[in-house]
């Protein structure tokens, strides 16, 4: 029941916010009532659906990268502390650059494909998981590996067998927390230019109502995507529930 | 693999160690005979749990030397020696059994032949029946067995248990011990045991050896069934 609390509120929200504007007759340039966003939905089903699938795409290729650069750079960071100590603050520095002011370089260095899109998600998405992942690598007991070496495991099977899958359960936190953030990533990339996404359905600003079912289907992926890391998590650290 | 080891002699010569300026042990000499079992009792901070270390290569000490099977080097001790910490460590994603098999899997086995040696054990160190059982649905002298098999299974004569019960109530602790003196009179294995409880030394191991607070020395050395609590206690507080 708990896992539906989220419905009636979301049915209250969308009924006051119906009535404020209808009430106090706000015209629709300055704040579109939930039904007109439907209507936005259902007239402009088609070119939005072709859009969604591009920013989709762009979601989940740029997470995909995100998590093969933050999981990458977290296991490289994790055996050198000399490279850590140089490169970490760069890292967090790096977070502060509004990644939308250098979009526009991406399609400059990248030309004007999928890619400059998918570097541009996968720049904003990787921190959380990269911060996560060696924050999972420091979990572990340092006298298991210890304990490991006296049981015939390599260097190597101590990081397979026991440092990854013991940081899985925070990577998977980094996952989800970029998985929320790959829309945002994802629209950043579509203002620079060349994509076709839904953020040519927010271009026309007057046209509130289509901006607002622009906004609404991102969110509805942004949820999705969350939603599959989380089933994916379920199923391959079940573990961590059980502790 | 575990049940045809034969334990390995430890011979300790003029060993000290030091963490820095700190000196942790001096002059410690011991000699353990292959297939003996041996407490090492002492107040925290004596340099027990650093000994064990030494012995199976994980540290080098700054002087003097230790030889596992006749062999100094570092290598050849790690070689010998299986060590169980005080916490059971067990790796929550794996079964108890692939718990148990971990050092057979790391050895080169595959994981269904290492299931397969594995299994009978179960049935012998009483956790039957929860093969496929993960370690959160394991009760804390459960995982301390699990550990210790997994320890075993390594197929090394040393056998380092480093406070291994120390985290148990009382009435789990008291029933392990008698459990571990069982084990270690069948397996034949060397063990060296590090508590801090008389009684557990005394109970499981044919030979104790008592430490004199940092840096660690050996105040007593002698066989357990010539000796009563008293007297360990006594050498305790000399």
């Amino acid at each position: 029941m708990r896992r539906y609390a989220w419905l009636p509120l979301v049915a209250v929200l969308l009924a006051a916010w119906q009535a404020w504007v209808r009430l106090r007759g706000i015209p629709d340039y300055l704040l579109p009532a939930p039904s007109g966003i439907a209507q936005a939905l259902w007239d402009d089903r088609s070119p939005l659906a072709s859009q969604a699938l591009v920013t989709l795409r762009e979601m989940l290729l740029g997470l995909l990268a995100a998590v093969l650069l933050g999981v990458g750079s977290a296991v490289v960071l994790q055996r050198l502390a000399w490279l850590r100590a140089a490169v970490y603050p760069l890292l967090i520095a790096s977070q502060s650059v509004p990644v939308i002011t250098i979009s526009p370089l991406f399609l400059i260095y990248l030309g004007f494909g999928l890619r400059p899109h998918i570097a541009i998600v996968a720049l904003y998405c990787f921190f959380p998981i990269t911060a996560n992942a060696l924050d999972g690598f420091r979990d572990a007991p340092p006298e298991l590996g210890r304990t490991m070496r006296t049981l015939h495991a390599s260097p190597r099977a101590i990081f397979w067998r026991v440092e990854l899958p013991w940081a899985l359960p925070r990577i998977f936190t980094g996952v989800r927390i970029a998985a929320a953030y790959a829309a945002v990533g994802a629209a950043f990339s579509e203002l620079a230019g060349g994509s076709g996404g839904l953020v040519d359905s927010m271009r026309d600003q007057l046209d509130t109502p289509l901006v607002g079912a622009a906004i609404t289907l991102l969110a509805a992926m942004s949820l999705a995507l969350v939603g599959a890391v989380m089933l994916l998590e379920r199923v391959a650290v079940p573990w961590s529930r059980e502790e | 693999m575990a049940s045809p080891t034969a334990g390995e002699s430890i011979a300790i010569t003029a060993l000290d160690h030091r963490w820095g300026d700190l000196a942790v042990l001096e002059g410690i000499e011991l000699q353990v005979s292959a297939g003996e079992s041996l407490a090492i009792v002492g107040a925290s901070g004596c340099g027990k749990s650093t000994l064990l270390s030494l012995i199976c290569g994980l540290l080098e000490p700054s002087a003097g030397t230790i030889a596992v099977a006749g062999d100094d080097s570092a290598e050849g001790r790690l070689r010998c020696c299986a060590l169980m910490p005080q916490r059971d460590l067990l790796l929550p994603w794996r079964s108890a059994i692939d718990n148990a098999a971990l050092a057979l899997v790391n050895a080169g086995s595959s994981r269904a032949a290492a299931r397969d040696l594995a299994a009978p054990l179960f049935e012998q160190f009483g956790l039957a029946g929860f093969e496929q059982t993960r370690p959160s649905r394991l009760s804390g002298g459960m995982r301390q067995r699990v550990a210790f098999l997994r320890t075993l299974l390594a197929g090394k004569g040393v056998l380092l248990l480093d406070e291994p019960f120390a985290s148990l109530d009382a009435i789990t602790r008291e029933e392990l011990q008698l459990w571990l003196r069982e084990a270690l009179d069948r397996e034949h294995r060397t063990a060296l045991l590090v508590t801090h409880s008389v009684d557990e030394a005394l109970l499981t191991c044919r030979r104790i050896v008592v430490m004199s607070p940092r840096p660690g020395r050996v105040v007593l050395d002698a066989e357990t069934a010539t000796l009563d609590r008293e007297a360990v206690m006594a050498a305790l507080r000399r």
